[in-house]
């Protein structure tokens, strides 16, 4: 490692002050700082740091997101060899979704990362980590037959008008790639919608059976929540969806890693659930008797496993900068996720994808939230008095 | 005697190197210096000058806004030198100490409990010991005309590597109790004592103290820190004043007292992981540093502090004792860059989060060094402040009122209550490496020329 630290070393120069590279500086740094934790001391203040930083705590939601990549990467090449009825094995499966969904991966983290570069550069602060996580997010939102063009669109999208036009990491009001996710949705509705979910390149000598249908489930239940796969399918996410968000079971070892490390707030992932769970329960009391086939008759924890559920209250709500950042506004937030989702998904058939609005629109309403808990605090604060 | 008061929020940095139940004298060294600049909020107007005859106990400078506050010197001796600093500023005054025998300035003996309050203040302020007593909020000097609505003691230190209370009190009960005497009377009775409930001063060490005045603490650091006691003890609102007194200060006013001396000898912790056998010393205010670290270090490549690792003063082998060190922790500076460390597992390294394998191991005690393991971001974790500050405050909430200047909201959010001490815990579990304690001293310094 010494090698490599007297590489960088001695081409520091050329990129400080004065040097022939001055301008790339913030793009130097983010290398160097990116192989050394640098061997700044404290200046003022504690003498003794946290050894947790950003960069920690972006790669722990990146490991907690490994499940779900792996699983989605298995599920794209399960649901490609089912629609052609072809028996293929577990690493086959996996092979297959591997090749299709890296390009995707690839292209989120070169074009979001290179639009974070020049910025850094034109700005003149520091590469955040940020990126690192919502590179991965933007591609497990979505579904494998989108093509990289929009990949790359949704990455540059993302890092300009969802965070550097706010200032940058920590700066932003919504969800980076959330926001990516609802901009395709809303502008590329035809590559957004329809047989999108299962990649259907031909095979030779094979032809898609029969009975094949394209429709997510979440479609399926608004026309009649009994065709819905199995509970146990749904929860190890044996069915078709955006690549990441099929199986809660990865998304359950997900939130345990966040959980357990302290990085997620647990408080906003149970209090989703218990949104979700509340406001099902509620819409079966009141389902009509006389349409069994209604969708306010789905049992309530179908609404946890069916969909992006699982995956946007472990990884997306989740999000430090664009939740409540009260204790008691987590609660409120995440329960209104919850509920928020439940209804749109029972009662507006032509927004499926019920999680990524409801948490965008409280990401919206998270300052708010604050605020009416702080005046509270405030309140009980000179009641003391 | 109170209920007992529980603190769960706040977290105790197990750190190598704390103190053997050992005291050494230490010579006097042969220059003492007494910093102006120690003292927070004052204009120093110099009382002697370069070759002047001075006597332990007379007063060296005053405050230019409070003529009656003086700072007396430490020992007996000539006046050599004054350090002064950009515009001015005087930063040291250097007094060679006679070699033989200290000469002290005599002031009256009193039995502080049969003394009535005017007599307590008239002999602290004759004396230059006035400047002990400090008061919430804000952590200044007390004025000597205000009247507290009640005094603190925390009778023992909950931060990393401290001293032990029990120990260093221990040798000197007399004086504490007359001072604690003292303080009785200064604060018409009102005179609070936190104490641990794990250990160390108890009730029966406190003289005749009141027991319902004497509260037990339960829990990690900060219990120990004077504010969260007052905090859970007698908050403080707009427009009151509260006064503390560091235990070890208690001692020095009681030994006023009982010998009508002013005697600044104390007993510094020398802690921290860089010390080859970290115990106590008995040194006097405004001892070179090298006098009682010299020679006791294990590396040459550490950091000095005077104080914890958490709010003490960054100082050099060649500083001086400052006024209110009663520890001096030496830890490794950290200033080798590591390869990938913000990837590697992490066995070794204290984390609050458990995104390090080392919170496998919660009774591990760390060598740690100086590194800031990362670089300033914006702020993006949060809850984590909440974790280590047991008050009834929204911490992050505060510090954006700060930063916003917005004197009403920090009112509302409570910063009469706090310090920057409160604050050192967050500022350690930041992720975003902010600088938390000093933004607090902002907030501190605008409220009290703005507010």
């Amino acid at each position: 490692m010494k090698f490599l630290q007297n590489i960088i070393h001695s081409i520091k120069p050329h990129f400080e002050k004065g040097g022939r590279f001055e301008k790339l500086y913030p793009a130097f740094e983010a290398l160097e700082t990116f192989l050394f934790v640098p061997g700044e001391t404290t200046a003022h203040g504690v003498h003794v740091r946290d050894a947790m930083d950003l960069k920690r705590t972006m790669m722990t939601v990146i490991i907690a997101l490994v499940p779900t990549m792996l699983f989605g990467m298995w599920n794209v090449g399960y649901q490609h060899y089912l629609a052609y009825g072809m028996e293929a094995t577990l690493m086959e499966n996996f092979m297959f979704g591997f090749w299709k969904v890296l390009p995707i991966i690839v292209v989120s983290y070169a074009a979001g990362l290179g639009v974070e570069f020049i910025f850094s550069v034109l700005r003149g602060h520091p590469v955040s980590e940020g990126y690192l996580v919502t590179g991965l997010l933007i591609p497990l939102t979505l579904p494998v037959n989108c093509p990289l063009w929009m990949v790359a669109l949704a990455a540059v999208f993302c890092t300009l008008l969802g965070k550097e036009i706010f200032g940058g990491t920590g700066m932003n009001f919504m969800n980076p790639a959330l926001l990516a996710r609802a901009f395709l949705f809303f502008a590329f509705p035809a590559y957004m919608s329809g047989d999108i979910w299962t990649d259907l390149s031909p095979e030779a000598g094979h032809a898609i059976v029969d009975g094949f249908s394209g429709a997510t489930n979440l479609v399926t239940f608004d026309v009649n929540f009994h065709n819905l796969p199995s509970a146990s399918d749904m929860f190890w996410g044996f069915e078709q969806g955006s690549i990441g968000e099929t199986s809660a079971a990865a998304c359950l070892i997900g939130a345990l890693i966040l959980i357990i490390t302290g990085v997620g707030s647990w408080q906003i992932i149970v209090s989703c659930v218990l949104g979700v769970l509340g406001m099902g329960l509620v819409l079966q009391g009141l389902a009509p008797a006389d349409m069994p086939n209604h969708a306010m008759h789905t049992p309530a924890y179908y609404h946890l496993l069916m969909g992006g559920f699982a995956f946007g209250a472990v990884y997306m709500a989740t999000d430090p900068v664009s939740a409540a950042q009260t204790e008691r506004g987590k609660w409120i937030y995440g329960l209104l996720i919850g509920a928020f989702t439940v209804i749109l998904r029972v009662f507006n058939p032509a927004y499926p994808e019920a999680v990524m609005l409801s948490i965008l629109l409280m990401n919206v309403f998270a300052p708010l939230i604050d605020h009416m808990v702080v005046e509270q605090h405030i309140k009980k604060r000179l009641k003391r008095a | 005697m109170g209920k007992q008061i529980n603190i769960r929020r706040g977290f105790n940095i197990k750190l190598k190197g704390t103190a053997e139940n050992v005291t050494t004298e230490v010579p006097t060294s042969e220059i003492i210096a007494i910093k102006p600049t120690d003292f927070p909020a004052i204009t120093p107007k110099l009382l002697v000058g370069p070759g002047d005859e001075v006597l332990a106990g007379q007063a060296l400078f005053y405050d230019k806004d409070r003529p009656n506050l003086r700072f007396p010197s430490p020992v007996s001796g000539e006046v050599a030198e004054v350090v002064r600093g950009a515009k001015r500023r005087i930063m040291e005054i250097r007094i060679l100490a006679d070699r033989q025998e200290t000469r002290y300035k005599e002031f009256s003996k009193a039995d502080p409990a049969k003394i009535d309050r005017a007599k307590v203040i008239e002999q602290l302020l004759d004396s230059g010991c006035w400047h002990y007593i400090r008061q919430r909020p804000y952590s200044i000097i007390a004025d000597s005309v205000d009247v507290p609505k009640a005094i603190f003691v925390s009778c023992f230190d909950s931060a990393p590597l401290a001293p032990d209370m029990a120990y260093v009190i221990g040798q000197n009960k007399e004086s504490f109790q007359a001072g604690l005497q003292a303080l009785q009377v200064l604060a018409n009775g009102n005179l609070h004592l936190g104490i641990s409930a794990d250990g160390g001063l108890g009730e029966s060490d406190m003289g005749s103290i009141s027991t319902d005045r004497i509260h037990r603490f339960k829990g990690p650091h900060p219990a120990g820190n004077v504010g969260i006691q007052i905090h859970h003890i007698d908050p403080i609102k707009a427009g009151e004043r509260v006064w503390f007194v560091h235990p070890q200060d208690v001692v020095i006013i009681g030994r006023l007292f009982l010998e009508g001396r002013y005697r600044a000898d104390r007993i510094v912790a020398l802690t921290g992981s860089s010390v080859s056998t970290p115990q106590y010393f008995h040194a006097i205010t405004g001892q070179t540093l090298d006098s009682i670290i010299g020679g006791r270090l294990n590396s040459d490549h550490c950091r000095i502090i005077q104080g914890n690792v958490l709010t003490g003063k960054k100082s050099s082998a060649d500083g001086f004792l400052s006024f209110y060190t009663n520890q001096i922790t030496v830890i490794p500076e950290g200033d080798q860059p590591e390869f990938l460390g913000w990837l590697l597992p992490g066995f070794q390294k204290l984390s609050l989060s458990r995104t390090f394998f080392s919170w496998l191991a919660p009774n591990r005690v760390y060598d740690l060094d100086t590194n800031m393991h990362g670089e300033e971001r914006a702020f993006v974790m949060t809850g984590q402040y909440d974790k280590v500050l047991p008050m009834n405050i929204m911490p992050v909430m505060l510090l954006k009122a700060i930063l916003a200047r917005d004197i009403e909201r920090m009112e509302q959010l409570g910063i009469y209550e706090v310090s920057e001490e409160d604050f050192a815990l967050c500022e350690f579990v930041c992720t975003s490496k902010i600088d938390v304690q000093k933004i607090i001293a902002e907030g501190l310094t605008y409220m009290q020329t703005e507010g």
